[in-house]
């Protein structure tokens, strides 16, 4: 259906990129209807937060006041309060940890939403361009990277931040020589890390990249089989596998060494924060002026400390990532269908089947594709287009639903604008039979009766049998409930042409829209798919793209196209007199059908 | 591998404790002796790094060990002794023991991945290899995304456990078994006591991951959900807009957002469940080492060093018990993987050469068949029935038949993609069996009838068949199949590269560049699956023109859709179910009315 396959027009639309700070207020904005449990996850993290701070502490009033003065009464109530504590704590940690996932999802799940609602919204003109598998990538990759943004990837920066903060006050406070010098190591260590997530995280998505790439080395491969077996390139195809298998292996052996180099070079600066305490926290004890307790209290907080200033470290290149993935995301959302209900739009009454092309023109990108075109026709009459690819064929039966507006001129149905109407009015009364057909993922009889939710069983097999696809349907296993599709059965072109006839039988529109090719069958199905046909434009206005000497003959009216323009009309008897253009395509594509018939 | 006391640090975030304890969908054996025999085979030849990677992660555990312990004599020893130049030289000591570790695990992380992923790049290459070398049967047997699926992740799975796996496993288990050693030489009792946590921790461990690989499971399938309907929303986006859909295709991908998102939402809770409860269980037994080692330093049973160190060995059993209660899921999905990859491995290659095959030198282009049988597998009913056919060089044959008589099948055997169950082929004279595959494709050709394109630019695809063709010769072909005019209108031209299926070319313009890509290899005998499908006229003249070159001055055989082609064709073939029904040229055939005559009839009347 698509006017033009190739262009290198990139389909969104391209504006000035924002700030990584407005893409952010943007993202974020999307928890506001979610607030109360954002709230709520974050005053939770305020009470782990302090209760964490706390149990270093307990462990100190242990040491100093338990053991090294003897009252053994203080051991169980402060073993006592670490338990109670931690137990708080774990009871916070779980509804932070579910309030700030609930409302993490609910953001993906409102984003995913909105795009999927987009995309149908928008014109032919956007899905000719995109490609399925960059959309999908948005839809889902992107969007859970926004997921983890403003789920857990806040929390761990507010809880990284904080967490230092806290640890450090009470370091200074419990002794501020020994603060000064956990005071230094840490943006050290948040340093490295930084480092480390900045190197890492590019390196692990080019690994990704290049996985796709050997799955998709192996599938072509393997699609292709024939013809690497036809051409006997096996010995080629072996090479150019092991090229994308090396580039695999150096791209990891890359990312080993890094982690190797750095990982453990985080534990190794927080260790040698560790020696240090012992060191000079020991000579304060020796010289009595810290306790043994605080000592060890020193050493808790120290491994506490670790692990979120490391995550802190390695997130926030995530977030510059995330960045990019809500560019990507707002583009599609920002995109403005061409193609949409006018303000004042009216639903359009039962259309009766006069349709008026007056003076249309329409250009895609700077190439103009159709150019004045000027005709009318009757309530029930068919209109066969003829001419070249690239003619203007298929553009001009886009036009009829409003797959693309006009550049110039207007279209006329029932003699009235069809920009006044509302879309949904206007499609759902025109049926479109197009040669490739696509079959949606569900039971044959809801293809059948895709749009039609009040169709009856027997106005569906009604519909079946007049596209002559009830008696192979009532033959696959399950009937009209077999399921079709990637879990189902595989139906043959010719099958899944009949089924889309059903399909338009069942909704019994005004106007028809069709490509008279059959896709390729034997004879027999051949034959059949014919009978569907005739039954199909009985009495309705039909445009149709013709392929059929039949089709031409039956005709109201021809339309000769070349390059945008009508270049010859009428019967086919008359233009066989008339029309040089009409001739040469009639000996090239049609004659031979007579002389067969 | 820090040094920290009373707090576990298991370092793990929710989601990936979930992924790591629920990531398998696979269920079954534990242990799968020819799975491991033959992965050890593939490890044997890094021999020499297993080695020094089994001896770092030794000396690492040893490491790890050993600080807990220095800290327990400095305190005891010098801290509490007063004894300053003492602690200077422990901190020293400390300060060596943690750089060491430092170069020891970054060179043991090292060698493992090195390991592991050069052992996985070479089982996906011999997999690879031996793709290549099985026969087309198996490719049209099986489908394309499952044997995908064994070289990249049941691969990846094996690889997890028999480099990786193994290595921290050892790793684990000496730490976890020195901690208990060194505890209980330190104190018996403070040691036994503690231990209690343990089995907690290990039903814990176990109660959660049950759940997590249902849970996780649950997920998986639901985010499929979510793809599959976004992706066929987006395929079929035409079809949606033509019948007013919107509302409806919204309505349902909301249902299964809405379950996707739920699913998450309950599996990750099990995750919130079960990390606190870890914590709890970690602050459990720092609380019995400060209660109970607490009242023995005070009745003088041991120092407070022990106790000190006793906190932080505490801190160091977690990761090791859970790494060995994920074991088993490991296990379990690298023995399925490993099933499959040797299954594949082990596929016999049915069409090979023989040891005796001979390479044609020249070849004249006669193709005989002997009362050729033909089933495609012991158990499936016969496809050709005691077929003779003699096809004269540089003639041109077509096969007629309705669909399912065994056109295609004749196409294959001549190009030999299957063997004849009984009977022979023969090339000139020889029988295909007696030929090297390689020699035989390069003088006989099979042109299929689905315009199979790699994604490739189109020079590449051209010249496919002979890889260092030059230019002029690709230009060449490509104007002698009516292919240059379209290429050299594309942006661009024969650099263009072609999307996967060929999306952006219609299917004339598909069907063109096969022909070119035949053209270019010059081959003797040409066997053409010829394509039924639409194409508009100007196309189809310029195909109709391109094949008449192509099989200028070949032996051709032609499984005939097309009137013009049958027509030209100097003898006719009719099969019907397995078996020749009819011969001759059109106008006997036709004379005859009989089968060829009737499908004739039908064939064209309708137009």
């Amino acid at each position: 259906m698509s006017v033009h396959q190739s262009s290198a027009q990139n389909p969104f639309v391209l504006k000035k990129s924002a700030s990584l700070w407005q893409l952010l207020i943007r993202v974020y904005g999307y928890l506001k209807p979610y607030w109360k449990h954002t709230a709520g996850a974050y005053l939770s993290l305020l009470g782990i937060l302090a209760l964490s701070a706390s149990i270093p502490q307990f462990i100190r009033w242990i040491i100093d006041t338990g053991i090294e003065k003897n009252q053994p009464q203080v051991l169980t109530w402060s073993v006592l309060a670490l338990l109670g504590l931690t137990l708080v704590k774990g009871v916070l940690n779980y509804f932070q940890g579910i309030l700030s996932e609930t409302a993490s999802q609910n953001v993906a799940y409102d984003l995913r939403n909105e795009i999927q609602k987009k995309l149908t919204q928008l014109s032919f003109s956007f899905h000719d361009t995109s490609e399925t598998g960059e959309l999908l990538s948005r839809a889902i990759q992107d969007v859970e990277r926004l997921r983890f943004l403003t789920g857990r990837a806040t929390i761990r920066i507010l809880d990284g931040a904080l967490m230092v903060l806290v640890t450090m006050i009470i370091l200074i406070v419990m002794d501020y020589r020994l603060g000064l010098f956990v005071l230094i190591s840490m943006p050290v260590l948040m340093h490295r890390a930084y480092y480390f997530g900045s190197r890492f995280r590019p390196l692990s998505l080019m690994i990704q990249k290049q996985v796709a790439r050997l799955t998709t080395a192996v599938e072509q491969n393997l699609r292709g089989s024939r013809v690497v077996k036809a051409y006997a390139q096996e010995p080629n195809e072996i090479e150019r596998f092991e090229e994308e298998n090396q580039s695999w292996f150096d791209l990891t052996r890359r990312a080993a060494r890094l982690q190797a180099v750095n990982v453990p070079l985080l534990f190794l600066l927080s260790n040698i924060g560790i020696v240090v305490i012992v060191l000079f926290g020991g000579y304060l004890v020796i010289q009595q002026e810290l306790t043994f307790g605080v000592l060890i209290a020193f050493i808790t907080y120290m491994g506490q400390l670790i692990e979120p200033v490391r995550r802190l470290g390695i997130i926030i290149p995530a977030v510059a990532i995330a960045g990019s993935s809500a560019e990507r995301i707002f583009d599609i959302l920002d995109t403005v269908p061409d193609v949409k209900d006018a303000p004042n739009a009216q639903t359009m009454s039962i259309i009766n089947g006069s349709v008026r092309f007056d003076q249309v023109s329409f250009s895609y990108g700077k190439q103009t594709v159709l150019s004045e075109i000027d005709f009318e026709v009757q309530p029930g009459q068919i209109v066969a287009l003829l001419g070249a690819t690239g003619s203007g064929k298929s553009t001009i039966i886009s036009l009829i639903p409003r797959f693309y507006d006009p550049t110039a001129g207007k279209i006329l149905v029932d003699g009235k604008d069809i920009r006044q109407a509302t879309l949904y009015s206007l499609r759902s009364q025109i049926g479109i039979v197009l040669q490739e057909t696509t079959l949606f993922a569900a039971s044959i009889r809801e293809n059948i009766g895709f749009g039609q939710s009040n169709a009856t069983e027997e106005d569906i097999i009604a519909a079946a049998k007049a596209a002559q696809a009830h008696e192979f349907i009532i033959r696959s296993p399950k009937g009209y409930e077999t399921y079709v599709g990637e879990r189902g059965i595989t139906l043959s072109g010719g099958q899944k042409q009949r089924i889309a006839i059903a399909r338009v039988l069942l909704m019994n529109p005004r106007l028809l829209i069709l490509d008279d090719a059959t896709a390729s069958v034997d004879t027999e199905t051949e034959h059949l798919i014919q009978t569907a046909f005739e039954n199909l434009i009985k009495g309705r206005t039909t445009f149709v793209i013709a392929h059929r000497l039949s089709t031409v003959r039956n005709a109201d009216m021809i339309l000769v196209l070349d390059h945008g323009r009508i270049v010859a009309r009428g019967t086919h008897e008359s233009l066989l007199k008339t029309s040089r253009q009409y001739l040469e395509i009639y000996n090239r594509q049609l004659k031979h059908q007579e002389l067969a018939a | 591998m820090s040094f920290s006391i009373g707090s576990s640090s298991a370092g793990m975030g929710p989601r990936s404790v979930l992924e790591q304890f629920g990531g398998t969908q696979r269920e079954g054996e534990m242990f799968n002796r020819d799975v491991v025999t033959r992965m050890l085979q593939y490890l044997k030849q890094y021999r020499c790094r297993m080695v020094l990677a089994l001896f770092l992660t030794i000396v690492e555990s040893g490491l790890t060990l050993l600080s807990p312990y220095l800290l327990k004599e400095a305190t005891d020893n010098y801290i509490l002794t007063g004894d300053f130049p003492g602690l200077v030289r422990i901190a020293i000591f400390l300060a060596l023991t943690f750089i060491s570790l430092y170069f020891v695990s970054a060179a043991q992380r090292y060698v493992v991945s090195w390991v592991g992923q050069r052992m996985l790049a070479k089982l996906r290459s011999d997999l690879f290899r031996h793709l290549q070398r099985l026969q087309q049967g198996y490719h049209d047997r099986n489908i394309v995304g499952v044997t995908v699926s064994r070289v990249i992740n049941d691969v990846a799975e094996i690889n997890e456990l028999f480099s990786q796996g193994v290595i921290t496993l050892i790793g684990d288990l000496l730490v976890l078994i020195g901690i208990i050693v060194v505890m209980l030489s330190m104190s018996p009792k403070l040691a036994l006591l503690t231990f209690i946590v343990i089995p907690m921790m290990l039903i814990a461990t176990w109660i959660f991951s049950r759940q997590a690989k249902k849970a996780f499971r649950e997920t998986r399938s639901k985010v499929a959900a979510v793809v599959g309907d976004l992706a066929e929303d987006i395929s079929g986006m035409r079809v949606i807009q033509a019948f007013a859909q919107e509302k409806a295709s919204q309505e349902r991908f909301d249902k299964v957002n809405v379950e996707n998102r739920n699913a998450y939402i309950n599996a990750m809770s099990l995750s919130f469940v079960f990390l606190p409860s870890i914590e709890f269980l970690g602050m459990l037994a720092t609380g019995i080492v400060l209660w109970f080692g607490g009242r023995f330093v005070i009745a003088d049973e041991v120092t407070l060093g022990v106790m000190v160190a006793f906190l932080s060995y505490v801190t160091r059993f977690f990761n090791p018990i859970q790494e060995l209660s994920r074991m088993y899921t490991t296990l379990q999905s690298a023995m399925a993987g490993g099933e499959q990859v040797l299954k594949l491995l082990d596929t016999p290659i049915e069409v090979s050469d023989d040891p005796d095959a001979i390479e044609l030198e020249e070849v004249e282009g006669k193709i005989d068949f002997e009362h050729v049988t033909f089933r495609y597998r012991q158990d499936t009913p016969i496809v050709l029935d005691d077929i003779s056919l003699a096809i004269p060089p540089r003639k041109m044959v077509a096969i007629v038949g309705p669909t399912g008589a065994g056109k295609t099948t004749v196409a294959n055997l001549v190009a030999r993609f299957y063997d004849v169950t009984e009977g022979a082929v023969l090339l000139d004279g020889i029988n295909l069996r007696k030929i090297k595959q390689c020699s035989l494709r390069q003088f006989v050709r099979i042109v299929s009838q689905d315009p199979f394109l790699f994604s490739r630019t189109i020079e590449e695809n051209i010249r496919y068949g002979i890889p260092d063709a030059s230019e002029e010769v690709i230009i060449e072909a490509a104007k002698m199949a009516n292919a240059h005019g379209f290429i050299s209108n594309l942006p661009d031209g024969y650099q263009t590269r072609i999307h996967e299926g060929g999306v952006n070319l219609s299917v004339g313009q598909r069907q063109l560049l096969t022909i070119a890509r035949a053209i270019l290899t010059d081959p003797k005998v040409l066997i053409l699956d010829e394509a039924t499908a639409n194409i508009d006229t100007v196309t189809e003249v310029l195909i109709q023109q391109a094949l008449e070159r192509l099989l200028f001055e070949r032996t051709a055989i032609v499984i005939a859709h097309r009137l013009s082609t049958v027509r030209k064709a100097d003898w006719i073939y009719v099969i019907d179910q397995g078996r020749i029904r009819e011969q001759g040229t059109h106008t006997d055939l036709l004379a005859h009315k009989g089968m060829y005559y009737d499908l004739h009839e039908r064939q064209f009347m309708g137009a």
